[in-house]
């Protein structure tokens, strides 16, 4: 039994597009990607062993307080008072939120006692300490 | 004066290497976003006035004070040894509720350290008390 030749068309897939489709792609990601929304207080947070992660970054609101006690919001400092009307609208538009707490190491308990507090007040009860992860 | 005439040879660039190096772009890219990610202990506070009433024997105070030294019950504990201890009182009670009650002056990494260290435990029960003078 003979078989029939085929046509001589090349099958081999044209790399020429490659470049086009990688450039795609990377575009995408350079866009979707978002590296850094607020920059914050310059703090050095605590280390710790047990670390979760944050489940997602579109349900979570930072709080930052450096230390001197300065508390700051997206870049806006607040007092510890306020922190209630900003947390309670955040909660109000999403149940979901967790808050994470960038505080310094050095930073006293009087302080983060009272941001509870505000948070308590709020509502807004899923908290994250923000920590590094401890090294040893 | 003459100026001599160079031979022009094909002045294409090669293209082939645009996609390894597109894919150089787009590898760093996608490795140097993702490592940015919070991280942190996490806790859920008490809702505002919920007050529930509990039995004296199935707590465990935790004080703190201003200067890193812990009270665990009674008696002073290094903060290193806080895992062991809890794990000991959590086997012997399971329904045990750590109240962690800390000083104002308290340094918040102390804060943090004990809080790790119930972590560590798997104590799932903790209780963060206001500060106190």
């Amino acid at each position: 039994m003979k078989f029939e030749k085929k046509t001589r068309l090349s099958s081999e897939i044209s790399t020429a597009s490659m470049p086009d489709i990688i450039f795609m792609l990377l575009i995408f990601f350079m866009v979707t990607t978002v590296l850094r929304e607020f920059s914050g207080l310059p703090v050095n947070l605590p280390k710790a062993v047990r670390i979760e992660k944050l489940k997602s970054k579109n349900h979570t609101s930072h709080i930052w307080v450096s230390k001197e006690g300065l508390v700051s919001i997206e870049d806006k400092l607040y007092k510890t008072e306020d922190i209630r009307h900003i947390m309670y609208e955040r909660r109000a538009a999403d149940p979901q939120l967790v808050v994470s707490l960038k505080a310094d190491e050095r930073s006293r308990m009087k302080l983060i006692s009272g941001i509870h507090n505000e948070l308590r007040k709020a509502d807004a009860l899923a908290l994250n300490y923000a920590t590094l992860m401890a090294t040893n | 004066m003459a100026k001599k005439k160079r031979r022009f040879k094909g002045g294409e660039i090669q293209s082939s290497s645009m996609a390894d190096i597109a894919f150089l772009l787009l590898i760093f890219f996608l490795v140097t976003t993702t490592i940015d990610m919070d991280k942190g202990l996490g806790i859920v506070l008490p809702a505002e006035g919920e007050q529930v009433e509990i039995s004296k024997k199935n707590i465990l105070n935790c004080l703190i004070n201003s200067t890193g030294q812990v009270l665990l019950g009674d008696e002073p504990v290094k903060i290193s040894d806080i895992n062991r201890v809890i794990r000991q009182k959590l086997k012997a009670n399971s329904k045990l509720i750590i109240s962690v009650k800390s000083h104002e002056m308290t340094k918040y990494k102390d804060y943090i350290a004990v809080l790790d260290q119930l972590k560590m435990a798997n104590a799932t029960r903790i209780s963060i008390a206001e500060t106190q003078l």
